[in-house]
Formats: C-alpha cells, structure tokens, sequence
C-alpha cells in the first residue's frame, strides 16, 4: 500500500510531499495512557481476535467450496439441506462466546462509570466551536479555541506538526489525580475526546454528564470534538496537558491570581484606544468564528456586523444581543460567557472597526449595570 | 356482477401495456412499477454517489481545497438520505413489485391502484429534497441523522422542506409495505403455505412489518421538529425543558430496524441465489426464516447502542450491550447457512453469484465490526469515529447494494427476455469489489487511529489512508456507469433467454416465459 500511495503521489506531481513526510500508517487503536484505555484496549484486542478466529473458520470452508466443490471440476452436487445438530451447535457456541465476552466488558464499564472521590473537578462545556474549561474548585476558567491559522487550512502556507489539534489554552492536569470531568454543553451537541485517555463524553445542553480519567504520564494529548456540531466541526481540537502534581499547584495559583485581577478591570476606568485593543483579542476569540474576522458574517445564519444596525444604532439593543443572545438563532447569550471586560471591549469594537465609526464606548461598569438593572 | 365480468373480458382483446407516458403514469402493472422503482434507485443512486466523490474529493488530501465546509456538510447529510431513502430503499420495493407476484403466483400486487400513488409520490420527496440545495442557506447540513438542536434551533431555513420530504417518503414506504403484506398474505398460490414461501418473500413480510412499526416513529420525531422549529415548541431544546436526548431516543428507535429494512430483503435475495448456482437446496430453510424473525425483533430493543456515549446509565448501558451482541447469534446462524450450502454444491460463479460471495464475505467483515462496537466500553473509542463509517459502509455497500446487483444480473433475463454480457458483469463485479474495498477497509485504520467522522479536513497523521480512501472510492464509483450500460445493453437485445436461464434457480418465476409477459399467472399455479 505505501507503494501505492507513494506512486500516487508522484503521478500527482508532487502535490502530497508536504503530507506525506509526516503522515503515518497506523494500523491500530493505541493502548493510551490511562488505565480506562489500556482495559477499552484489551478489550478491543480480544474481541478482534475472537473475530480473526471466526472469520478464518467461516471464510476457510467457504474458500475449500469455492476451491474444491466446482461445477468445472465435475462435481455432482450434495442434496443434504438440514442437520439438527449442526445448527443446534453454530446457536450455542456463538452465544457461549459472547458471554465470555461480556463479562470483562461489564467490569470495564463498571469502572469507567464510578466517578466517585476525584481528587480534580473541571466543567467542560462545549460551545460552537470552542470548549470551556471551569476549575470549579478553584473558582476560575477559560476557553479553549483552535490556533491553527486560516492560511494553514487554505494551503497558503505549510502546515504545522499538530496541524487542527493545537489551541490556545490547553486543559491542564495533575498526573496521577482522579480527574472528574462534568461534561455539558452552551448551543448544540458536542463530544469531548481524548483517544489517549479512552475518555469520551457527549455533551449535551440541558444535561451535566459525569466521566473521569487519571493520567499516568505527564505529555501533552490531544483529541477532537466528536458530534457533529455545526460548519466548524472538524475545527475544534481538545488539548490535554498531564504535569506533575507541583506543576499543577504553581499553575493554579496563577490562574488564580490572573482571574482576581481580570475582576478587578471592570473597575478601572477605560479609554476607547485601551478598549479597541482588548476588544480585538475578545473579537477573534469569542465572535471571529461566526462573524467572521472582518466583520462580514456569513449570512444568512451570520449576519454581517459591518454597517449593521444593531452596531451602529441603539446602544442597549446592542447590549442586549451580545448579553442575552437571540434566541432561536445561533447568537449564543455571551452575558455568562465573557467578563465585564471583554464584553465592554467586544461591543466598542464592534461599534468602532471595519469603518463603523460610531466614537461610541461602554465601559465594564456600564455593562455591570446593565446586567443587574435586568 | 356480469356487466362487469363482460366488460373486463372484452378488454383482455387489447390489454397490454398502454403508450406513452400514460403507461408510466397511470400504470398499475407491478412489473412497470417495479421497473420505475428501479431505475428511480439507480438515479438516486448516481446522484448520491456524486456527493460522495465530493467528499471524497475534498478527502483527498489535508486542507480545505475544494469545497467550504459547509458545503461540506450538507454533501454528507444529503449523500446519506439520498442513499438511505432513495436508492436502497426504493431498489428494494422495486425487487418486491417485480419479484413477490411472480414468487407466490399471483397476478398483481394486491393493491395496485396505491402501488402507483406510493411510486409517484418518490419523485415529489426527492424533487423537494434535492431543491433544498438551491435554496438560501442551502440544504440540511446537519448528517443524516440530524440531531438536535443542530436541525432544529441551528438548522437552516430549508429544514422545514427536509421535513416535508421525509413525511411524503414515509407515506410511500407505508404504503408500499401495506401492499406487500397484503399481497403476501392473501394472494399466494394454492398450496403454498407460509413455510413453502420462498426466502425473498419471508424477508419482505418481515421487512414490511418492521417498516409498518417504524416510519410512523420517524414520522412523529420529524412533526416534533416542525414543532420546535415553527410552532414554538421545545421537544428538543433545553432552554424551554425539552430534551435533545429524547430526540437521538426517538430517531433510533426508527433508525436500528430500519437498517434492518436496509438489509433483510438482500439476505432474501442471496437465500436464492446461492443454492441456484451451488445447484444445491438452501441448507438450514427453517432456521433461516426464524433467524429473520429474531433479528427483527431484537431489531427493536437495540436502539441505545447508538448512544453509549451520551450518558445514559449503566443499567441501560449493559441492557443495549448484552441485546446487541445478542444479534450476532441469528446473523452467525444465517452466514453458517449460506456457507454450509455451498459446501460439497458443484459451484459456477456467473454475475449474480460473484456478488452473492462478496455479499457473504464482506457482510460478515461487517458483522464482525458491528460486533466489536457493541463492547460498550470499547464503543466510546470508536464511536464516531472512521471505524463506524468503515462498519456501515460495509454493511451497506457490499450488504445491501452488492445484494441489489446480485438480484438484479439474477432476474434481468427474467425482467428482460435477454442475457446481459457476462464479461461486462464480471468486469463490474471486480472493480466494484477492489474499488469498495480500497475505499472503505482503510477507514478501519482511520478510525482506530482516532479521526473522527464528518470531518471535511483532518490532522497530517490520517493523510495516507484517506487518499487510499479517495482512490478506492472514485474507482467505486467510476465503475458503477459500466452497469448502466449493461443494463441497457440487455434491455436493447443480447442472446434470448430461456425460461429459466441458470442451472439450479427454483421458483415460481421460472416457470413464466422470458420476459415475463405483461400479465403473469392470471389463473393461479398450484403449488404441491
């Protein structure tokens, strides 16, 4: 096959190099680094050569007959067409199989679903096309998004190692811990993947699934949203970094300290320059997906913010939209989402970028107010 | 009483098929019908082939190159329900319309007048559902199995036409399974008791009560989106208490028999083709009907296997578990069967029994993956992955569709009056199976390897094996043109064919001329 492929290439002009000096063959599912995997791993093994061992059985009369009992050789056909016995035995034997089979699955599954006395809480919420990550002990959390480039995926540049699996903020965890994961979702179906751990979970809006994994090797993993969830399915990486337990400790007391001064911003007193600045990262993060970066939408599910209305007109009708959402459209209710801050920021940008030149600020105080005149 | 026996009498002077468009139109001669059904599948079938050499295209290597991905997506979703709604399924109508009649000796379907009405409204479904496609927004982009809320609160403006279509399918499936029964069940031959039925017979009767039980499910989870998306309801959406869970619930309860329905008919077909060109009775008669009837009824207690991942509890979890991979005892049963009769047969391999092998074969490496993704704990690893498109293409594509050739290169002298060019036949045959495996084995790999499905780009480790893919595919589907050209080759002339033109076939059918004239067994055949 690596013949084939390769003879493709070239008749292809080339076309592949880039890919295929880093691509692989990989046959097989990998044991991963978890405990849960290696058992789904075990499992997989067995269950595939209880079927090699069938299918050899099966497939190796049929190919004798195929071989052996032709019209061409001069066979005269056998009449028999029943035999009690026989079929009495292709029943139960199957089915002793399968209750071998069952029991160690059943174990598996016992284990996998006993998330009691975790040592780690974290929320992962899925949002289109994006995850967030809540350290719900440690009172701070942020989103994960893709930092794979536009030009990567266009083919204007080359494409790096981790090509579609790399994000800004990895989720991070201790190795060693019980990690328990409380998977749910803002918009549609998502599902959290990471192969390596042999964890994935569904996460559904309305509902809080529970799973959990404990890592055994400090690395960095990496998986993909798994559900169908919209235009920017396959571009929602899950990137896992497993650390030693101190590593952890320095690394949350950081998060820590970083989430009591974003809090503290929303006291401050803000310019518009100073706005338009933060409110362009926030942009890009939290609205670029779907409004794209320009500001032109993809209508008609997407509208175009440049020369728009609503960011061009009443100030509290935009307010409320970014704040509250639409409801029955894709425009999510950032009010939860965001800070203070970074709503503040998103809506002077808005109001400010791609030649809306309203002059119009509003401060995180103001979008305080708001969200508690409500 | 007379009037009407007088009338009918004189009509028998000129009664054959009418000209024109009228005979297709206003016919309610199942073989016409069947024919209709038929070609209708084949169209639907080169069109959702079409959107998969789109995908594969865009497949070919990493990056975005040739399509956006929500083109993407709506070529994923439309390729399924294209596949699922108008080429399988419609092939196998189009098989019963022409073949339950000439099985069980009877003249027509019982029903004909609605045979025509359930043809007809096929069209229309499909002529709503492709024009989604030109509409803004474009069409349904949310896979075949749209869930929600994607189909519902984020679903585009042409969902409601989505919809649409799938009510009028529903009708049409409804009542073409109503006739089956209904002709099965009171116009069989003197003489033939329901355990002299031939296998394709038994398969439909089942596959007819499954469709009966299961499109009114779907029917009612699609009204419930219309609901949601039009009337302000929220069966499905959180943020008004509904439960996007209640909606994969419903969807699946139709969706496990429903690849049932996808599948029986063809297990029928190959019941009769095998012994024909073993030249050796079908082994195992009995046991082959009741392996049908317990994979339909376990059919309806699987459902959740689709779901291991969303949450449901672990009783649940093991319930589907143990039920699923109970399936494989009646499905082992009847691959035993298939290969215990051909052992000591005296085997030639023409067209139909090329296919019916691969069939086996290639069905059973499907059961066999089907088997590996009822482990519930090794499901969260595969699930949604390229293993499970790997695991439905090959149950689907050498399954259902390798079953349709095998029947249709068995009947076409039957339908025809004319032998089809076996070389060609073959030639079709060995580049549909190297093109089908090239495409679909290597998604196996992907999928372990952990790509996930309806994706339109992926990670640099998966390029290798989804340019195989791509290659496989293309093949596959160049490939499927030679049949159209068999076929009409066959159609157009070709060496004459006799009544029964293969060694060991058996059956009714065989009994009537080639071609079946235009009305068969106007007296009924007696069955001993």
């Amino acid at each position: 096959m690596r013949v084939h492929a390769k003879r493709a290439g070239v008749l292809l002009g080339g076309l592949m190099a880039p890919a295929l000096s880093t691509a692989d063959w990989t046959l097989n599912m990998s044991p991963g680094v978890t405990g849960t995997s290696n058992d789904i791993f075990s499992l997989h093994m067995t269950i595939l050569w209880i079927c090699v061992v069938i299918g050899a059985g099966v497939f190796g009369v049929m190919f004798w007959s195929i071989f052996a009992h032709r019209k061409s050789s001069g066979r005269k056909p056998a009449n028999f067409h029943e035999n009690t016995l026989v079929e009495i035995l292709w029943t139960i034997i199957p089915l002793v199989i399968l209750v071998v089979m069952a029991i160690p699955a059943t174990a598996t599954l016992v284990d996998m679903y006993d998330t009691s006395e975790a040592d780690v809480d974290i929320k992962v919420t899925g949002y289109q096309w994006r995850w967030k990550y809540d350290y719900i002990d440690d009172d701070f959390g942020y989103f994960s998004n893709i930092s794979t480039s536009d030009d990567e995926i266009y083919n204007r540049t080359d494409k790096s190692e981790n090509y579609l699996l790399d994000v800004d903020n990895p989720m991070v965890v201790p190795v060693g811990a019980k990690v328990r994961l409380l998977v749910t979702a803002n918009d549609v179906i998502h599902s959290w993947w990471v192969p390596a751990f042999g964890v994935k979970k569904d996460a559904i809006p309305g509902f809080v699934n529970e799973t959990w994994t404990r890592v055994d090797e400090p690395g960095i993993y990496r998986g993909q949203c798994t559900e169908l969830c919209g235009v920017k399915h396959g571009f929602m990486p899950v990137v896992v970094k497993a650390v030693p337990q101190d590593e952890y400790d320095d690394w949350v007391a950081e998060q820590k300290e970083a989430a009591q001064r974003e809090r503290e911003l929303t006291e401050k007193d803000w310019t518009l320059e100073e706005l338009m600045v933060r409110g362009e990262k926030a942009y890009a993060s939290a609205c670029a997906a779907c409004h794209q970066a320009d500001g032109s939408g993809a209508p008609p599910a997407f509208p175009a913010l440049k020369g728009s209305q609503i960011a061009l007109e009443d100030m509290d009708a935009h307010l409320d939209v970014v704040v509250n959402g639409v409801s029955g459209t894709a425009m999510q209710a950032f009010g939860g989402q965001l800070s203070e801050v970074d709503l503040a920021a998103v809506i002077t940008y808005e109001r400010n970028a791609w030649g809306n030149d309203t002059g119009e600020m509003v401060t995180p105080k103001e979008v305080f107010e708001y969200k508690n005149q409500e | 009483m007379s009037a009407v026996a007088d009338t009918h009498a004189q009509d028998d002077h000129h009664h054959g098929p009418a000209k024109g468009i009228t005979r297709w139109l206003l016919t309610t001669n199942h073989k016409d019908i069947g024919s209709m059904y038929l070609i209708f599948s084949f169209t639907m079938f080169l069109l959702g082939g079409a959107m998969a050499m789109v995908i594969r295209a865009e497949l070919f290597q990493p990056g975005l190159q040739i399509v956006e991905p929500e083109f993407f997506n709506q070529m994923t979703t439309m390729h399924g329900l294209i596949m699922v709604f108008g080429a399988v399924m419609p092939a196998f109508v189009g098989l019963a319309n022409w073949m339950i009649p000439l099985m069980v000796g009877a003249p027509d379907m019982a029903l004909p007048r609605m045979n025509n009405w359930s043809f007809w409204l096929l069209p229309c479904a499909f002529l709503i559902l492709v024009s989604t496609l030109f509409m803004q927004g474009g069409a349904p982009n949310f896979g075949w199995t749209f869930y929600a809320p994607l189909s519902t609160t984020y679903g585009p403006p042409s969902t409601t036409f989505f919809i649409f279509a799938v009510h009028i399918m529903g009708v049409s499936s409804i009542m073409g399974a109503i006739n089956v029964i209904a002709t099965i069940l009171n116009m069989r031959a003197p003489g033939m008791t329901l355990m002299k039925m031939p296998l394709f017979v038994w398969t439909w009767l089942i596959t007819a009560f499954l469709l009966i039980a299961v499109m009114p499910v779907l029917a009612g989870v699609v009204t419930m989106m219309l609901m949601d998306i039009n009337f302000g309801t929220s069966f499905f959406d959180a943020s008004g208490g509904g439960d996007p869970v209640l909606f994969q619930h419903v969807f699946w309860f139709f969706g496990h028999p429903e690849v049932y329905i996808m599948i029986l008919p063809a297990f029928g077909a190959v019941s009769h083709i095998i012994p024909a060109f073993s030249r050796k009775p079908l082994f195992g008669y009995a046991s082959m009907v009741y392996a049908v009837g317990a994979i339909a009824l376990l059919s309806f207690v699987v459902w959740a296997h689709h779901m291991f991942t969303v949450g449901i509890p672990i009783a649940g979890q093991l319930f589907f578990m143990y039920a699923t991979m109970l399936i494989a005892v009646p499905t082992g049963v009847k691959v035993f069967n298939w290969v215990a009769t051909m052992f000591r047969g005296s085997l030639t391999f023409e067209a139909p029994m090329l296919f019916a092998v691969a069939f086996v074969i290639l069905f059973t490496i499907g059961g066999f993956s089907g088997l590996m993704l009822a482990i519930a704990p090794a499901d969260f690893q595969y699930h949604d992955t390229y293993f499970v498109v790997a695991h439905f293409h090959y149950v689907l594509v050498p399954g259902a569709i390798f079953g349709i050739f095998a029947s249709a290169y068995f009947w076409l002298p039957k339908w025809t009056g004319h032998m089809y060019d076996e070389t060609l036949a073959k030639t079709h045959f060995w580049l549909s199976f190297v093109g089908m495996n090239l495409a679909f084995f290597p998604m196996h790999f992907l999928g372990l390897a952990g790509m996930p499905r309806r994706i339109p780009d992926y990670a640099l480790q998966f390029a290798d094996f989804n340019m195989v893919s791509s290659i496989g595919a293309f093949m596959f589907g160049a490939t499927q043109i030679l049949f159209l050209v068999i076929v009409v080759k066959c159609v157009r002339g070709g060496e004459k064919a006799p009544a029964n033109p293969w060694d060991g076939a058996e059956g009714l059918e065989w009994t009537v001329p080639s071609p079946a004239p235009y009305h068969t067994f106007s007296t009924p055949p007696e069955v001993k």
